[in-house]
C-alpha cells in the first residue's frame, strides 16, 4: 500500500476529520512532557470506537507503520514521542466511564478517561480510587496503566498496577485479547494484565480497563513537621515505617523547595527549616488518632522543632497546598526543569537525600528535592536552561550519577515516570543483559514487525 | 513578503518567554476550547510548540501556524493555571502581531480595524446609522432578553440572536461630564468601552449612579476610543496603537485618581495588554501608557477595595429571586476580581445567589473569535448555558458586556427566560432611586 492509500484506509476507518496530516497538526504531537527532542509523526489518528481503534492497529501492522498511543501526553520519560513516519493514535475520543459498580467495588473505563474526573465520579458514589499522579487533572487512565503511574498515596495504597483487575486490548493484528475479570479472584490463564501494565504501549493497545475501587477512609489527619536537619527528617521517614505505621502520604520537602514554595505562594512555611515532612494518616478514627500520636512522638524524638497538626479541613488543605505548589514553584525559577524520580528502599532515604545534595554540589547545579519519601520515591528536580549546552552536559552527568547512586542503594531508575526513551539506555544497569534479551524476545514474538511504540523501555528490539 | 528566515528570527525574540513552557500539559485541564475539540493545537502547550517550530523553521508555510494561533479565546485560563507561569497571552498577542506583519491582514480586517474602529468619531456615526436602520434587517427573537435575529438570510448575522444596538448610544445621551470629588475625596475617569456605549448604555447609567451615590467625582470625556483589544488580538499593532494614543489624549493623567471601567475586557486590556504592547516604545509614550494602565480599575474592585465599601450581606427572603454569577475571564483570571462582584450581589435583599458548577468557565465569546469561529464559540457557550440552566437562576449577573452578548445569543436560541444583567446594574438597583 502506498502512503496515500494507507492514509485513505485510515480515513475510511475513523473518518476524514479524525486523521490529521497537516504539518501544524502533526507537529503538536511530536513531544510530551519529557525534556527530549520532538519527533514529527507522519499522521495522527483519533478513533472514537474500540472497533475503529482495533482496525487502526491492524492496518498499521499490515503496513509496518509504527504506532504510538497517546492519552494526554503528560509523561515524563518520552514514552509518547512518536517515530518519524509513524502514526500517533489518540485515545481522547475513547473516554467513557462504562460502569461504576458500588456492590462489587470495581469500575470499567475506556483508556481516554481523565484520571481526576474518574476519581471524582467514583467519590460521588462514596468510593475511592487512590492513584493520584501529579498530572491527574489531565492524565488519562490508559496512560496511567501503560506507565504504571504512581502518586502521593503510593505508600499506603500502592500504584496503578494495584488497581488493575482486568484489561481488554488489541494485539498487534488488531485482534481482541481479554485478561483478568470483574472478580476479586481470578486465575484464568497467564496474567497478561500484569504484562501490559507499565509496558508503555509496546505490547498491545488497551481499549478497556477494569479498575478496583475501595471504600473511602472514614477519617484523616494531616500534619506538618519542621526539621532543622535534613538527616532528622529523613530518619523520621524510616522510623515511622519501622514503627509499622503506614501513613497514606508522607512527603518530603528540602530547604530549597520550601523557600521556592514560600516565595511563590506565601503559604506561611518556615523558610529557615532544613526540611519539612507532610504526613497524613487515614482510616478508622480511633486508629487514626493513635497513629497520629505515635507519628508525632517519633517526629519530636528525631528532632522536629515544630509540629503543626491540621484541626480543620481548611488547615488540612493548607498543609497540602504547600506540597502541591512544589513543582510550580521550582518550575518558575528556571526555563528547563528536569524532574527525576529515582527511588530507593525507604530505609535508605537518608542516604539518598545526602547523595542528591552531594551531586548538586559536585556538578554545581541547583537541585530541589521533594517527593514521596514514604515510598522511597524522591523527585530531585534539576533547574537549568537547556540552551546552555555546557550546563546541560553537567545535568546529564548528574542525572546519570543520581541513577547510579539510587541503584547502589538497592533502588530503581524510575518509581513512577516510566522508562520511555529517556531511560531505556540505562535499563541494563538496573537489570541484566539477559533481562533485556528476554524482554526483547517477548516483544519480537508479540510484535514481529516492531510497530508498537518502538524504541521505548527496551530500546530498539 | 519577507522570508521564512526573517519570520523565524522575529519569533525567536519571544524565545525567552516561550522556553518557560515545560510541556506539562496542565493547560489542557482548563482550556475551554480543548474541552470541545480535544485537539492539542487548540491548547496553549500546542500553540507554544508551533511557535517554537516556527522559530526553528520547521514549517514550509506559516499559514497553518497562524490559523491555529488564532483559534484561541485569549481567555487566559491556561496562564492562570500554568505551573511555570508562562505568559501565554503576551506571547500569543506578540506572535499574532509578528505573523500579521509577515502575512498581512485580510482586507476585511483591515477595513474594520483601520477604516472603522481606529477612527472613533466615524465609528460612532456608523453605529448610530446602524441603530437607526437595524429594525429593517432584524426581527425580535426573545422578549425577556430583548434579542433580535436576522429577518433575511444574512452573511453578517447568520443564525445569531443579537442584542441590538441601543436606540441612542450613551455618548449621545451624555456627551461629557466633570464633577468634583465629593465626600469620598476620590475622582475617577470613566472609560466607557464600545459595547457599553453602543449596546448596554444602562450599565453606564448604573455605574454613574453608584458613583454619585457614593459621592465619587467623575471625569467623563467625550470622543473616547475603543480600548484596542480587537486590533491587538488580530495582530494589527497600527490600529491598536492609534486607538491607545487617542485615549491617552482623552484621559490626561492629572485629572483623576482612578481610571474606571465597568467592562472586564477593557480593564484587562488597559491593565495587561497596553503596557506589554508598548514596552518597546520610547519615552514618553511608554511611560504614559504605563501610568494610565496602573491607574485602571474595575468598578467592583474599586468599590470594595479602593472606596472601602463593606456592604452588609442581606438575608434573602422566601421570595428572593435566584441569581447566578458568571466570572468573566478578564476579571477573574486576568485581574483576580471575583469576590467583589459577589459581595455586591449579596447585599441585594431581593436576590439569592446560587453558584453554578464552574462559574469561571469561559463563556466562549472571545470577541473576534466568535466572528471567525462561531461554531466553536457556540459550543463553549452552550456548556455555560447548561451550567446556568442547572442552577434554576432567573437572573444571570456578570461583569463584562462581551460575555453578556454571548449569553443573549445562547439563552435566546435556547428559549430561556433568564435575564442578563451587569452586576453593577443590580447593585445600583439595591441603592434605591
Amino acid at each position: 500500500m502506498t502512503a496515500t492509500h494507507f492514509l485513505k484506509a485510515l480515513e475510511e476507518v475513523v473518518g476524514k476529520d479524525n486523521v490529521f496530516t497537516d504539518e501544524a497538526d502533526r507537529a503538536v504531537y511530536a513531544y510530551d512532557a519529557a525534556v527530549l527532542d520532538p519527533v514529527m509523526p507522519a499522521a495522527v489518528v483519533r478513533p472514537s470506537t474500540p472497533e475503529a481503534l482495533g482496525r487502526v492497529v491492524g492496518l498499521c501492522n499490515e503496513n509496518a507503520v509504527p504506532i504510538t498511543v497517546r492519552g494526554a501526553g503528560t509523561n515524563l520519560s518520552g514514552g509518547t514521542i512518536p517515530k518519524a513516519h509513524g502514526v500517533v493514535v489518540l485515545t481522547n475520543a475513547l473516554n467513557r466511564i462504562l460502569e461504576i459498580n458500588v456492590e462489587d467495588l470495581y469500575a470499567v473505563v475506556e483508556p481516554g478517561v481523565i484520571t481526576a474526573k474518574f476519581a471524582a465520579a467514583v467519590e460521588a458514589r462514596g468510593l475511592f480510587y487512590p492513584p493520584d499522579p501529579g498530572s491527574q487533572a489531565v492524565s488519562t487512565l490508559g496512560g496511567n496503566v501503560a506507565e504504571n503511574a504512581g502518586g502521593l498515596r503510593g505508600l499506603k495504597y500502592g500504584v496503578t498496577r494495584d488497581y488493575v483487575m482486568g484489561l481488554e486490548f488489541f494485539d498487534v493484528n488488531g485482534d481482541v485479547v481479554k485478561t483478568g475479570s470483574r472478580t476479586v479472584k481470578c486465575v484464568t490463564g497467564y496474567n497478561l494484565a500484569s504484562l501490559l501494565v507499565g509496558s508503555e504501549g509496546t505490547l498491545g493497545v488497551i481499549y478497556k480497563i477494569i479498575l478496583k475501587l475501595i471504600p473511602q477512609p472514614q477519617h484523616r489527619k494531616s500534619m506538618m513537621a519542621v526539621f532543622d536537619h535534613v538527616l532528622g527528617a529523613s530518619q523520621t521517614v524510616a522510623a515511622i515505617i519501622a514503627e509499622k505505621i503506614v501513613p497514606a502520604t508522607l512527603e518530603f520537602l528540602d530547604n530549597f523547595t520550601i523557600r521556592a514554595v514560600e516565595s511563590f505562594s506565601r503559604a506561611g512555611l518556615p523558610t529557615e527549616a532544613a526540611a519539612l515532612l507532610l504526613i497524613e494518616v487515614d482510616g478508622h478514627p480511633a486508629q487514626v488518632e493513635e497513629d497520629a500520636a505515635k507519628v508525632e512522638a517519633i517526629c519530636r524524638k528525631l528532632g522536629a522543632q515544630r509540629l503543626r497538626v491540621a484541626e480543620t479541613a481548611q488547615e488540612r488543605d493548607k498543609v497540602w497546598e504547600a506540597r502541591r505548589a512544589a513543582l510550580s514553584a521550582l518550575a518558575k525559577l528556571k526555563p528547563t526543569v528536569v524532574l527525576e524520580d529515582a527511588t530507593v528502599p525507604r530505609s535508605r532515604i537518608p542516604e539518598m537525600v545526602q547523595a542528591v545534595q552531594e551531586i548538586a554540589a559536585k556538578y554545581h547545579l541547583t537541585i530541589g528535592t521533594f517527593g514521596h519519601a514514604g515510598d522511597g520515591n524522591l523527585h530531585p528536580t534539576i533547574l537549568t536552561d537547556r540552551r546552555n549546552s555546557e550546563e546541560w552536559h553537567r545535568v546529564e552527568k548528574a542525572v546519570e550519577e543520581i541513577f547510579d547512586r539510587a541503584l547502589a542503594l538497592g533502588g530503581t531508575l524510575s518509581g513512577e515516570h516510566g522508562i520511555g526513551l529517556a531511560k531505556a539506555p540505562f535499563m541494563e544497569k538496573e537489570t541484566t543483559r539477559a533481562t533485556l534479551e528476554y524482554s526483547r524476545r517477548i516483544k519480537r514474538a508479540l510484535d514481529p514487525k516492531n510497530i508498537l511504540n518502538p524504541g521505548k523501555v527496551i530500546g530498539e528490539a | 513578503m519577507a522570508g521564512m528566515k526573517d519570520l523565524a528570527r522575529l519569533v525567536r525574540e519571544l524565545e525567552d518567554q516561550m522556553v518557560v513552557c515545560m510541556r506539562c500539559g496542565m493547560c489542557q485541564a482548563v482550556c475551554p476550547l480543548y474541552a470541545e475539540t480535544g485537539r492539542e493545537a487548540d491548547v496553549a502547550r500546542g500553540k507554544l510548540a508551533l511557535l517554537e517550530g516556527l522559530s526553528k523553521e520547521m514549517f514550509r508555510d506559516p499559514k497553518g501556524v497562524s490559523e491555529r494561533l488564532h483559534r484561541c479565546l485569549l481567555c487566559g485560563s491556561c496562564a492562570a493555571n500554568c505551573p511555570s507561569g508562562v505568559k501565554v497571552l503576551d506571547i500569543f498577542l506578540k506572535a499574532r502581531a509578528i505573523l500579521a506583519g509577515y502575512m498581512g491582514l485580510s482586507p476585511v480586517k483591515k477595513l474594520i480595524l483601520r477604516g472603522m474602529l481606529a477612527n472613533p468619531s466615524f465609528f460612532d456615526k456608523l453605529t448610530e446609522w446602524g441603530a437607526r436602520f437595524q429594525d429593517l434587517f432584524t426581527k425580535p427573537a426573545n422578549e425577556v432578553l430583548g434579542t433580535s435575529c436576522a429577518r433575511f438570510t444574512s452573511p453578517l448575522l447568520g443564525e445569531r440572536h443579537i442584542k441590538p444596538l441601543a436606540p441612542k448610544p450613551f455618548h449621545a445621551q451624555l456627551p461629557a461630564m466633570d464633577t468634583s470629588p465629593g465626600g469620598s475625596g476620590i475622582k475617577v475617569a470613566y472609560f466607557i468601552g464600545c459595547l457599553i456605549d453602543k449596546i448596554f448604555p444602562s450599565v453606564a447609567h448604573a455605574t454613574l449612579k453608584v458613583l454619585r451615590k457614593h459621592e465619587v467625582g467623575v471625569y467623563f470625556p467625550d470622543n473616547q476610543a475603543c480600548c484596542g483589544i480587537p486590533a491587538a488580538s488580530s495582530g494589527d499593532l497600527t490600529a491598536f496603537k492609534k486607538l491607545v494614543r487617542h485615549n491617552l489624549e482623552r484621559f490626561p493623567l492629572d485629572r483623576f485618581d482612578v481610571l474606571l471601567t465597568s467592562c472586564a475586557t477593557c480593564t484587562s486590556t488597559i491593565r495587561k495588554v497596553w503596557p506589554v504592547l508598548f514596552s518597546e516604545d520610547g519615552f514618553p509614550v511608554r511611560d504614559r501608557v504605563r501610568s494610565l494602565s496602573e491607574k485602571t480599575m474595575d468598578i467592583h474592585e474599586f468599590l470594595i477595595r479602593r472606596l472601602g465599601l463593606n456592604p452588609p450581606e442581606a438575608t434573602p427572603g422566601p421570595h428572593a429571586v435566584p441569581v447566578t454569577y458568571h466570572d468573566p475571564c478578564h476579571l477573574k483570571k486576568s485581574l483576580g476580581v471575583y469576590e467583589e462582584p459577589r459581595r455586591l450581589l449579596k447585599s441585594h435583599a431581593g436576590l439569592r445567589l446560587v453558584e453554578m458548577t464552574q462559574p469561571d468557565w469561559c463563556c466562549g465569546l472571545g470577541g473576534s473569535f466568535s466572528l471567525e469561529h462561531y461554531d466553536l464559540s457556540t459550543r463553549v457557550g452552550l456548556r455555560k448555558r447548561d451550567m446556568v440552566a442547572a442552577t434554576g437562576a432567573r437572573i444571570l449577573a456578570t461583569g463584562c458586556p462581551a460575555c453578556m452578548i454571548q449569553f443573549h445569543d445562547r439563552f435566546s436560541q435556547a428559549g430561556d427566560a433568564v435575564k442578563i444583567r451587569h452586576a453593577i446594574e443590580i447593585y445600583a438597583e439595591s441603592l434605591g432611586p
